[in-house]
């Protein structure tokens, strides 16, 4: 009843290729969290902003980036784009879809986390003759990346697994487009996409550990 | 100096200062006491500008601080302020929430102020907790330390917002000692209070506040002493 035999021998011979198309997959996700995580700070502050205008901006993009496939958001960008004569590569067609999705889920989860920082906190930083900006940086920021961090480090799981929807606009060079080209030389698909799916848990699991790395100073208390 | 002239805050509807006058000369201790709500908080957080007024002016060294074109991260530098729920930055250890404005705003190099916060920490008794962060503390040393925070700006004048009313009763006296030591060395302040018989230690003149209102004001012998004002004498003795 069950006679498919797995042949790895083929799949480890593409592991070269296949590991470097982990390293285009593991910066993709690494760069869209980078800039996702700077423009939802911004989107956040905007969207407490006085000004209608800029409050409007942030609400708009966390509404239309969590309530939209991002799959139609690559897509849009990519051939949305294209027809308007703006031609991008499918890479930076990925990495500015994810960053979009990145950026407003991560909008939403900075807004929990900034009511959780006491409102008197922006006072005496003011008080001490910080400029908004500076009570931002040096004392709001600090203190609600510390609240919103599990919630970052997911969002960081989900960047890197979304970097795989780069197949639908013709991405080849990064973990599934390189899988993908095997798979149809070759229809040794379970071999093929099993190990490419441990090396995905492994970039995974190797961005959180490095997000933990670098936000020791925001555990220090 | 500080000029308070007739002014007016609201809340939406609800007004809360109601038309105060109120002028503090350098070197000056004035104290502000009355019920809650009776607007003395709120006048005090005008002063530096951390409220809007919506009427009448407050110039502090003849600047106005309710104007748009007055800087007023500047004009905060030299007003310290420290508040009832002392609001220590959790994830600085002490000596850098001492550090940081005098680093950032005022743009001292980092020897410079850390020596000044090492000064001004020694000097409120915090020499031994430099390293340590402010969750660690005693709800009295935080608030000593927040003295120290404002004091590292070197401010001409300085504010108290009940400082002590989110204290256990133990801890008041550390922080009134402070307290005390500042006014001493001739630190023109204003306190809202609700220690009567510190206000009548420290306080050159008292004031009264009632309904947003200042009631009652002169030395504090007098106002806390000897009260002419019916609301006044109530007050005293409900707190008693």
């Amino acid at each position: 009843m069950f006679d498919y035999s797995f042949q790895w021998r083929p799949a480890l011979r593409a592991l070269p290729d296949m590991l470097a198309g982990a390293w285009v997959t593991f910066e993709t996700a690494a760069l869209s969290m980078i800039f996702g995580v700077l423009i939802a700070l911004v989107l956040t502050v905007m969207r407490q902003a006085p000004n209608r205008l800029l409050r409007g901006v942030g609400n708009g993009w966390v509404s239309i980036a969590r309530n939209t496939p991002s799959l139609f958001q690559i897509y849009i960008l990519y051939f949305g784009l294209g027809s308007l004569g703006l031609h991008v590569s499918s890479w930076l067609a990925l990495l500015a879809g994810i960053t979009f999705n990145n950026a407003g889920y991560l909008a939403e989860n900075f807004r929990g986390g900034l009511k959780a920082v006491p409102g008197t906190q922006m006072r005496a930083a003011r008080s001490l003759g910080m400029s908004a900006f500076q009570a931002y940086r040096m004392i709001i920021v600090p203190q609600l990346l510390r609240i919103v961090f599990y919630p970052l480090t997911n969002q960081m799981v989900w960047a890197v697994l979304m970097t795989s929807l780069g197949v639908v606009v013709g991405l080849n060079n990064d973990l599934t487009g390189v899988t993908q080209e095997y798979n149809v030389k070759t229809f040794r698909t379970f071999e093929y996409f099993a190990l490419a799916a441990l090396l995905y848990y492994l970039i995974a699991k190797l961005i959180v550990g490095l997000a933990r790395l670098l936000s020791w100073r925001l555990f220090r208390y | 100096m500080i000029e308070i002239e007739n002014v007016h805050k609201s809340f939406g509807d609800l007004e809360v200062v109601k038309g105060v006058s109120l002028t503090v000369d350098k070197g000056e201790v004035v104290s502000i006491i009355g019920g809650s709500g009776s607007g003395k908080s709120t006048l005090l957080m005008c002063i530096n500008g951390l409220e809007p007024i919506q009427k009448g002016s407050i110039r502090v060294d003849g600047i106005e601080v309710h104007d748009r074109a007055t800087d007023l991260n500047r004009l905060r530098q030299k007003i310290g302020i420290v508040f009832q729920q002392w609001n220590a930055f959790p994830h600085l250890t002490v000596l850098e929430n001492v550090m940081l404005a005098p680093r950032k705003v005022l743009g001292k190099s980092k020897q410079d102020a850390e020596a000044l916060a090492v000064k001004q920490l020694e000097h409120v008794g915090l020499g031994d907790k430099l390293k340590a962060f402010p969750g660690k503390l005693s709800g009295g040393q935080q608030q000593r330390m927040a003295i120290a925070r404002a004091l590292a700006m070197s401010p001409d004048y300085m504010l108290f917002d009940e400082a002590t009313s989110a204290l256990d009763p133990q801890l008041v006296g550390e922080v009134l000692d402070t307290m005390r030591m500042l006014a001493e060395d001739g630190m023109t302040m204003v306190l809202v209070t609700h220690e009567i018989r510190f206000a009548r230690d420290v306080s050159d003149r008292v004031a009264f506040f009632c309904n947003g209102r200042v009631h009652e004001i002169g030395p504090p012998d007098q106002v806390i002493g000897n009260p002419v004002q019916p609301e006044t004498a109530a007050f005293l003795k409900s707190v008693k």
